[in-house]
């Protein structure tokens, strides 16, 4: 099986007919994705490539299409208004990509989003992918190839490094999430370990993380406390200076907190295998398994 | 992007937080002028405008007497350097008198997703500092969006700073004030360190610190209007008006990644390996070829710089496109250090065409790449 998404999953893609989300919807339907619809507004009634319904906002798209999954590829300025428009619309899992959303504006989204009991992925991430079945996002299908690891990572290139690691070694993965690089982000490293662990067919988790904040730190508690499959991690940012962004919104140490170092030393106290660089993954996931 | 005090003071006053009488000098001359007008021949403070902190300890901050005085100590402060950065302005107000100091300040919390308020009875010194020593002294409350700072929730912090209730209702309106601000200007933090009671009983902000969210400035030009680039490294101005984001290092291996995680997992791993990273770069997602040329123009102007690393995951990027963007640039300025590439993804044959043609070698292993360039970086 997959966490998240499948071949279930009927994708409706918000800001289909501009620069990225074009290139990105014909990446995802060569892939295999079943993109259902596309939303662009006053373009209702057009077809993209021939092939996609275009309607003019969300509502249309999920009552017509029956769309239960969207990807946000808007300009930042629109992004969060997108959020709120798929949740509104019932949508249950919402996957923004879009990077350069106001920190302010995710204050305001993220109640609503748990008050409609949706799942919100990003922003500022990849999306995600379940090699096989179904690709939500922008992370490249040709480098993933299915199997049994989940890697759940808060960048985006990094995490492809990882997974051309795992693939070219003969390690595939059940399902790859982006979490994004935000500061305030839909979904955690935890809500991701608690998914692969109840995914019976993933057997081994790789995470990435990054400086700044406390996610990686909470996941080693919840990895201590209640996971039963093997997880290797990685943690980005050990020559990052203090007080820099380093490059990512959320990628930042604020005074002494937030280190690489200290997040090393929470994941190892949870038992969790600590890679000194990308190219440790796949000899301690086969330590682990 | 960080504001200077006197600009976050603009802001908090234009939002009705009472403070002091100050005003900005680029000169001694203009110093004296403002500490005779606001001073009244009286002591006044005069203030370095940097984007540091600890500049009290670093000698940016003096206490004068009169106007004299107050050209004296801007004469030194201005042209100081505090932690590499040169102070082109000081800020001059008159020396208030202090009852009592404590903190008030808004965060954008990561944890409760939400803007948190902080306030403390120990104001005056670093939060962080009051946070490690006597964190029972920090008060928090996360304000919930949709109804803004409530006026119950700011009056029972403003008890825990004043048992009076005229202190505690001035501290609760300035709080209200703060936290209507943070969302007018996009503020990832705002900080009134110290709020002060005057021997008087008035509560006054004696310094004000905002940092502005970047994802905020395109929708708010007034506020982008406010960048002093001035205060910030060259370099890294040079690379914001590319389209780059660049972070200089003291090392000597410069680098040049796609993605902001890449990046850093390359410094690191040039760490891993014995050497040191001269920079954080990350030419982004969708690369042009004049990004590229940009980049390596902004590595090679650090004369620390004994070798380039060049790791790129071809995904949107493709590597043909850096690849060109190399030639064209090397075309134009020859490299003085040695060039390492790595590539690997997007259309990697190709980029692996064009720079054997144009003599350079091109890697596929991560690992591989970054130990020649530590190598040749020694």
């Amino acid at each position: 099986m997959s966490i998240f998404i499948n071949k279930e999953t009927r994708l409706l893609i918000q800001g289909i007919t501009g620069r990225d989300g074009s290139f990105h919807a014909k990446q995802m339907l060569s892939y295999g994705t079943k993109v259902v619809a596309g939303v662009t507004p006053g373009k209702g009634g057009q077809l993209f490539e021939g092939l996609v319904p275009v309607f003019n906002t969300v509502a249309e798209g999920v009552a017509e299409a029956a769309a239960n999954t969207a990807v946000i590829y808007v300009p930042a300025a629109a992004a969060a208004s997108a959020i709120f428009e798929a949740v509104d619309a019932g949508l249950g899992l919402v996957v923004c990509i879009t990077e350069g959303i106001p920190v302010l504006d995710m204050t305001k989204v993220i109640p609503f989003v748990h008050e409609r009991g949706a799942r919100l992925i990003g922003p500022n991430c990849p999306g995600l992918i379940s090699p096989s079945q179904s690709k939500v996002g922008i992370i490249p299908g040709n480098i993933c190839t299915p199997g049994k690891i989940g890697v759940v990572s808060r960048s985006g290139t990094l995490t492809y490094e990882i997974i051309h690691q795992l693939s070219t070694q003969g390690f595939g993965q059940s399902t790859c999430v982006g979490i994004g690089g935000d500061p305030i982000i839909g979904t955690s490293f935890i809500h991701c370990l608690s998914a692969f662990e109840a995914d019976a067919e993933t057997e081994a988790v790789v995470m990435i993380g990054e400086i700044g904040g406390t996610d990686e730190q909470l996941a080693a508690e919840f990895v201590k406390g209640g996971m039963t499959k093997p997880v290797v991690g990685f943690i980005a940012g050990q020559t990052a200076p203090p007080g820099r962004r380093m490059g990512h919104a959320g990628a930042i140490i604020s005074g002494s907190s937030g280190t690489a170092a200290e997040k090393m030393r929470a994941l190892a106290a949870a038992g969790i295998g600590v890679m000194k660089r990308p190219a440790d993954v796949v000899p301690l996931l086969k330590e682990r398994l | 992007m960080n504001l200077h005090e006197y600009q976050a003071r603009e802001i908090l006053q234009r939002h009705g937080i009472p403070m002091p009488a100050a005003a900005v000098a680029a000169s001694p001359e203009e110093a004296r002028a403002i500490a005779a007008r606001l001073g009244g021949g009286g002591k006044v403070v005069v203030k370095a405008q940097v984007h540091a902190g600890g500049r009290g300890k670093a000698g940016g901050v003096r206490l004068a007497s009169g106007a004299a005085e107050a050209a004296a100590a801007a004469t030194q402060i201005l042209g100081m350097t505090i932690k590499g950065l040169p102070v082109h302005k000081v800020l001059v107000t008159p020396a208030a008198e202090i009852a009592s100091e404590s903190y008030v300040g808004i965060i954008v919390d990561r944890a409760s997703q939400r803007p948190v308020l902080m306030v403390s009875p120990a104001g005056g010194i670093d939060i962080e500092q009051v946070a490690a020593q006597t964190p029972q002294q920090i008060y928090r409350l996360a304000i919930d969006p949709r109804f803004g700072l409530l006026p119950h929730q700011a009056l029972g912090l403003g008890f825990k700073l004043y048992p009076g209730l005229g202190a505690a209702r001035a501290a609760a309106d300035i709080m209200q004030k703060l936290a209507v601000a943070v969302y007018a200007v996009g503020a990832s933090l705002a900080e009134i360190n110290p709020l002060v009671t005057t021997p008087d009983g008035a509560v006054v902000a004696l310094d004000a610190k905002i940092v502005v969210d970047d994802n905020e400035l395109e929708r708010r030009p007034e506020i982008a209007a406010l960048r002093d680039a001035t205060a910030e490294a060259p370099s890294e101005v040079a690379a914001r008006k590319a389209g780059l984001t660049f972070i200089k290092l003291e090392g000597t291996v410069g680098c040049c990644v796609n993605g902001a995680g890449l990046a850093m997992a390359t410094m690191d791993l040039v760490k891993y390996y014995g050497g040191a990273p001269a920079n954080f770069l990350d030419i982004g997602g969708s690369s042009n070829p004049q990004k590229v040329v940009d980049a390596l123009e902004i590595i090679t102007a650090d004369p620390n710089v004994k070798a380039i690393l060049f790791n790129i995951f071809g995904g949107i990027t493709r590597c043909d496109d850096v690849a060109n963007g190399i030639v064209q640039a090397t075309s134009r300025f020859p490299l003085r250090v040695p060039l390492i590439v790595r590539l690997t993804g997007t259309n990697e044959r190709e980029a692996v065409e064009i720079l054997t043609k144009a003599g350079y070698s091109a890697l596929t292993d991560m690992d591989e790449a970054v130990k020649q360039a530590v190598e040749r970086a020694a």
